[in-house]
């Protein structure tokens, strides 16, 4: 199966009504191996989970992500060992693992040889936050011809016209930025995110996932209520950054994906 | 005419950033079309330039230097002589202007040496705006007298704690805001960098320095000059030296910060040891390791220390048509000193990177040729620094 079939697969049960959680974890935090049994235990509760890969300068990441993202950078995590892990991931489960990545790792590695080998170690899709659609062409064909997909992101400020064109780019899903703002922890969602994505579903057709500000089970029933899934992340970050023992933080990561999931349901 | 519609030049530049301020890029390049060439717009531009900031600058004949130095004779464009002391406040008037006419209350900005910093706390004063700036920790270490002014002139200094805690960080961290802001907030960028439409704003508004230079070399001497020189950072007193040139073929030359010298991992020499890649918005160079994160530049000057240098600047010398130069932390001290002693003026130490390396070249050249050197700013923010560096003993390079 390649990984846009994956990622659409997915979204199958969407007629049913069937609602989707999604899982952020950052790669390396606090070091590789640990953050394997993180990713394996999430893998249990939530139908597709998202990597993030650290980057020294991440700007559409808030406090809780760039801390993260220091810590697996002062481990020495490096990118090859972060496909290893990907790869060992793959054969334990077939539900969808997208990476979440900043354009220049992409770049540094080169384009052909970062495609390649996340497409050899299964992984299905990747998010590059800032990588708009207008210049994503190239990137976008290159993926495609390995199986790889590619999610645009839509914020309450695009413009419908902005957000027909990211949805035609878009394999899967389209991600729904909830708010104008990084990506955090926040107590209430924006005022203006049923109409956004009222708007949003005038647009298109694709299944609308929403992230950035999600915390807790209360924003997912919300969230799940108006749109097709919730994506999580600073919260999980920052829950397994506060605890102190790996299998307490399971157990914890554990519970608390599961009462986000079934909010989602 | 350069960039395209999409902001390229040649590969470089473009716009990679969050969606969410996408529509506020398009906006800022819908209405800076519009007024760009609004008569009323740029007549309240030049009068501002005029009457506010005093230009135009003069263009210096440095007379006991440049005979110090026997060789060519040194020409500085005094863009320390514009209010606030240094050429940030071209662009800063500029960008104030059109973030007033799209209706914005509130300006960000980032600042390294605190330079732009305080030309958009000026203006945000002048235009009665709400102003914070972002600013490294260890640049308001260094820099606190510009902290300081920013502060008098009511604008919020928020320190930026994150990552190398300079220029870089603070860059960052305003794009942070703004994308959170976006709606009321102006994010009034300080150099020819960042997403389409900046670095053609920023070069536009800083085109003045070169236009002026221009006419005065043509009006005083009857010719053009033989060499233009500017340091190199971001980029924007340098794009707006040369940009008026590029049609005429003179030499032009960049310089970077060399800091403890380019084979040593302390200095901010993208352009001469950084490779093609995206920060901030745009595709240019840039120093960063093969795994893609960004690497700590350093440079004396804290005005110079950034990883990144403004997409066109790229453009320009892979085309061939800018020469880059290097120049360390200690040559720069060197002329800055030189300056202050043959001619009475301080330099920034930004600035005195252009002067180091016109001190270089000028033996080499005949009394009848003519350097023009973009002295960007004025040296008082760093004399502190400066004295604290000559009371130690040798730094090891």
């Amino acid at each position: 199966m390649t990984g846009i079939e994956r990622i659409n697969n997915c979204f199958t049960g969407r007629a049913a009504r069937k609602k989707c959680l999604a899982a952020f974890l950052t790669a390396g935090d606090p070091d590789l191996t640990v953050s394997e049994t993180y990713c394996r235990a999430a893998l249990q509760h939530v139908d597709l989970l998202e990597i993030g890969l650290p980057f020294s300068d991440p700007m559409a990441d808030g406090p809780v992500i760039q801390a993260a993202y220091k810590r697996t950078l002062s481990a020495g995590t490096r990118l090859g060992d972060i496909f290893a892990m990907a790869q060992r991931l793959r054969t334990t489960t077939e539900k969808p693992i997208l990476f979440m990545v900043y354009l220049n790792i992409i770049l540094q590695r080169g384009l052909v040889r970062f495609l390649q080998e996340a497409a050899d170690s299964g992984v299905d899709g990747l998010i590059v936050p800032d990588l708009p659609p207008e210049e994503a062409d190239e990137i976008l064909g290159m993926a495609h011809q390995r199986g790889l997909g590619l999610v645009f992101l839509v914020a309450p400020t695009s413009t419908d016209e902005r957000i027909k064109l990211a949805a035609v780019k878009s394999t899967g899903f389209l991600y729904c930025v909830s708010l104008r703002g990084v990506t955090g922890v926040r107590t209430k969602l924006g005022t203006d995110l049923p109409e956004f994505i009222q708007r949003v579903r005038t647009s298109t057709d694709l299944p609308l996932m929403v992230g950035f500000g999600i915390s807790g089970p209360e924003q997912v029933r919300q969230v799940t209520a108006i749109a097709d899934g919730a994506i999580v992340g600073s919260a999980l970050v920052k829950l397994l950054a506060e605890g102190e023992d790996r299998d307490e933080n399971l157990r914890k990561l554990g519970e608390f994906l599961s009462a986000l999931k079934k909010a989602a349901e | 005419m350069l960039p395209d519609s999409n902001g390229h030049f040649g590969v470089f530049g473009g716009r990679f950033v969050p969606e969410t301020v996408i529509p506020a890029l398009e906006e800022l390049a819908t209405a800076y079309e519009r007024y760009r060439e609004d008569p009323a717009f740029c007549r309240e531009f030049q009068d501002l330039c005029a009457s506010y900031s005093g230009r135009p600058t003069p263009l210096y004949h440095a007379k006991r230097l440049s005979a110090e130095l026997g060789g060519a004779q040194i020409l500085l464009k005094r863009e320390d002589l514009n209010h606030t002391g240094a050429h940030k406040i071209n662009n800063a008037l500029g960008q104030m202007l059109l973030a007033k006419r799209m209706g914005k209350r509130r300006l960000i900005a980032e600042t390294g040496a605190g330079q732009h910093g305080v030309a958009t706390a000026t203006v945000a004063a002048l235009a009665g705006m709400e102003c914070v700036i972002y600013m490294g920790e260890v640049d308001i270490a260094r820099q606190s007298l510009n902290v300081f002014r920013m502060q008098l002139l009511g604008a919020e200094v928020r320190p930026v704690a994150s990552g190398s805690r300079t220029l870089k960080d603070a860059l960052t961290e305003a794009i942070r805001d703004w994308v959170t802001n976006v709606d009321e907030t102006y994010y009034l960028i300080g150099t020819a960098a960042g997403p389409h439409p900046y670095p053609r704003i920023v070069r536009d508004f800083q085109a003045v320095i070169g236009r002026e230079t221009r006419e005065q070399c043509l009006s005083e001497y009857g010719a053009l000059p033989d060499l233009v020189i500017a340091c190199i950072g971001g980029g924007s007193n340098a794009i707006g030296t040369f940009y008026p040139f590029l049609a005429d073929g003179v030499p032009l030359i960049g310089v970077e910060a060399g800091g403890k010298g380019i084979d040593t991992p302390w200095h901010a020499a993208s352009l001469t040891k950084g490779r093609p890649g995206v920060l901030h918005g745009f595709y240019s160079y840039l120093l960063c390791d093969e795994e893609g994160q960004v690497q700590e530049a350093h440079s004396i000057s804290a005005g110079l220390d950034y990883p990144g240098v403004g997409p066109e600047l790229s453009y320009l010398r892979d085309s061939g048509r800018l020469e880059v130069r290097t120049v360390t932390d200690r040559e720069a001290l060197a002329a800055f000193s030189l300056l202050s002693r043959t001619e009475g003026i301080i330099p920034a130490l930004e600035s005195s990177h252009a002067l180091a390396e016109a001190i270089k070249i000028a033996p080499k050249l005949a009394p009848s040729q003519r350097i023009v050197v973009c002295l960007s700013g004025r040296g008082d923010k760093d004399v502190q620094a400066v004295a604290g560096m000559e009371g130690k003993s040798d730094d090891g390079d």
